[in-house]
């Protein structure tokens, strides 16, 4: 293995205090650097992986294929084949502020996902208290109702779930179980308008074409209530970053719910049905349930806690340019760059630490691309002491809501959003 | 009829400058034919492996059980047991011993490493 690529972070990157805001390299070297390469096989990592990203997860297993094996997808961190669980190396949030779609996570539930799909006889359904049941073509939809754009988050509920101790099963993702793009489609309430709902309407559910292998297992379903779902910011895509949805980002179609995790917006969304009472389906009443507490936050083992459904993202910020672990310059100023976002709504503040939290500077922020978008930041720093330091970065959102000192825990591992540490070496 | 571009909540004027070029080079949509891994790989451990390889690969590839940190056996049969009541997987009664059995000893909380 070439011994170059397998350097840990050199000095000379992180000196780069002359080159343009936000400018990104991008070389497979700075890739292969950042992700970390080393040579070991595990029963997890098939031989005929070329590559390995180690994650700096709470315990291991941390090493993870990186795959090319999936359509429309490149470089991926291969957490599960089937359902694809495919997570976007960190690296990526430095090269800008949107994640291109050929790196853009992948979560599924169930594995039978259609691998096809027919841009001309595909159709949207509309129904249950409706005046008028609707099956909308994609000509339909893209021709005949006002487009909207939209910048927006898009996050796992379980981003960095394999940082949570006590370890919680699951999906076992690092922080790359998110990503930003621009959406392009049209608004549910001018849809549901279009079917005129009835009074009595309460919610709103979605599916997708995907189903479970085992009939009646329970299909995968998320809803709205009826006020969110009409609020002229829910819409529904037919474009991302430009371009049409990759299959596993939910081709053709795909919900989009600002500001709040993923679990509900539905990929590949087929079906829109108005119902007049509260949905009791499984994924709504016992998965992606969360404490009622301050940061969804329990004690390990804590039992008799009133269980709520996940919605709104919280603020999270995170260091791009330098990873875990490495060697930085002391006694000269280092650059620091990042992304952040406000959760449910805008940046209001980046600041930056490198003395573990004890002071903080402010970080200058990039381009507004919209409350529910990634903001850049940067700033710079000097470590004067030789040896460890640790450097972190807290987001400050519109309404005023830090990200906390300490960590969450629930059993699901959801909604992390501490203030990320990243340890490093001063030489 | 005439398309309409509008942009929601707080999209700076930029923003919407930039994107009006870019709607309107909107590519038609195409139909999409891909083919997906098999994810077929088989948990290693010869004869100790069969209850697990014979159950669990419907739903999901071995990767995403290897993958999951060490946990207690109370843990694991617990996982076992979502499988079968919440997601229905019709494993028989007499493997499911089995299943944890290998579960705990591969991915017990002594086995956390690497």
């Amino acid at each position: 293995m070439n011994q170059d690529v397998v350097k840990p972070h050199g000095r000379k990157r992180l000196q780069t205090g002359s080159a343009g805001m936000f400018e990104r390299q991008s070389s497979r070297r700075s890739f292969l650097r950042q992700i970390g390469l080393v040579g070991l096989s595990l029963a997890a990592t098939p031989a005929w992986s070329e590559e390995i990203a180690r994650l700096s997860l709470a315990s291991g297993p941390r090493d993870r294929p990186i795959t090319n094996d999936f359509p429309q997808k490149r470089n991926m961190i291969l957490q599960r084949i089937r359902p694809p669980l495919l997570e976007t190396p960190f690296e990526v949030f430095d090269r800008g502020v949107f994640t291109p779609n050929e790196h853009f996570y992948v979560r599924w539930h169930w594995a039978v996902i259609p691998n096809s799909v027919d841009a001309g006889t595909f159709r949207l359904s509309v129904r249950g208290r409706v005046n008028n049941i609707l099956s909308l073509s994609l000509k339909d939809i893209v021709d005949d109702l006002p487009r909207v754009e939209l910048v927006a988050v898009n996050q796992c509920s379980g981003n960095s779930r394999g940082y949570f101790l006590p370890r919680v099963p699951g999906g076992q993702w690092a922080h790359g179980a998110m990503g930003n793009a621009k959406w392009t489609g049209v608004r549910l309430k001018d849809v549901l308008d279009r079917a005129g709902v009835k009074a009595g309407a309460v919610q709103v559910r979605f599916n997708g074409l995907d189903e479970p292998v085992v009939p009646d297992a329970p299909d995968f379903m998320k809803s709205l209530d009826i006020d969110h779902a009409r609020d002229g910011e829910v819409m529904i895509a037919f474009a991302m970053n430009g371009e049409q949805l990759p299959l596993l980002n939910g081709f053709p179609l795909r919900l989009i719910v600002p500001g709040w995790y993923s679990t509900y917006w539905i990929k590949m969304l087929s079906d829109i049905e108005v119902l007049d009472k509260p949905d009791d389906n499984y994924w709504m009443t016992q998965a992606y349930t969360i404490p009622d507490t301050p940061y969804a936050n329990i004690t390990p083992g804590q039992t008799g806690v009133k269980m709520v459904p996940i919605s709104r993202m919280v603020p999270r910020s995170f260091i791009t340019n330098i990873v875990d672990g490495a060697t930085v310059p002391s006694g000269v100023r280092v650059a620091a760059r990042g992304i952040a976002f406000g959760g449910d709504t805008g940046v209001v503040k980046v600041d930056f630490s490198s003395d573990g939290g004890k002071s903080w500077q402010s970080a200058k922020l990039g381009a507004d691309y919209g409350k529910y978008s990634f903001r850049q930041w940067e700033t710079d720093f000097m470590l004067a002491d030789k040896g460890a330091h640790s450097l972190m970065v807290r987001c400050t959102n519109v309404a005023n809501v830090v990200q906390p000192n300490v960590p969450n825990w629930n059993y699901g591992a959801f909604m992390r959003n501490v203030i990320e540490t990243t340890p490093v070496t001063a030489a | 009829m005439l398309k309409k571009i509008l942009t929601i909540g707080l999209l700076t004027g930029v923003t919407l400058s930039s994107t009006l070029a870019w709607s309107q080079q909107l590519p038609e949509l195409k139909s999409v034919n891909v083919d997906l891994p098999a994810g077929d790989i088989q948990f290693p451990g010869g004869a100790a492996a069969d209850a697990i390889n014979n159950n669990c690969l419907a739903c999901h590839s071995a990767d995403m059980v290897l993958n999951q940190p060490g946990l207690p056996r109370a843990e694991w049969e617990a996982e076992v047991r979502k499988m079968i009541n919440v997601y229905r997987a019709p494993i028989d009664d007499a493997d499911v011993a089995s299943i944890v059995a290998y579960l705990a000893k591969n991915k017990g909380v002594d086995k956390a490493g690497q």
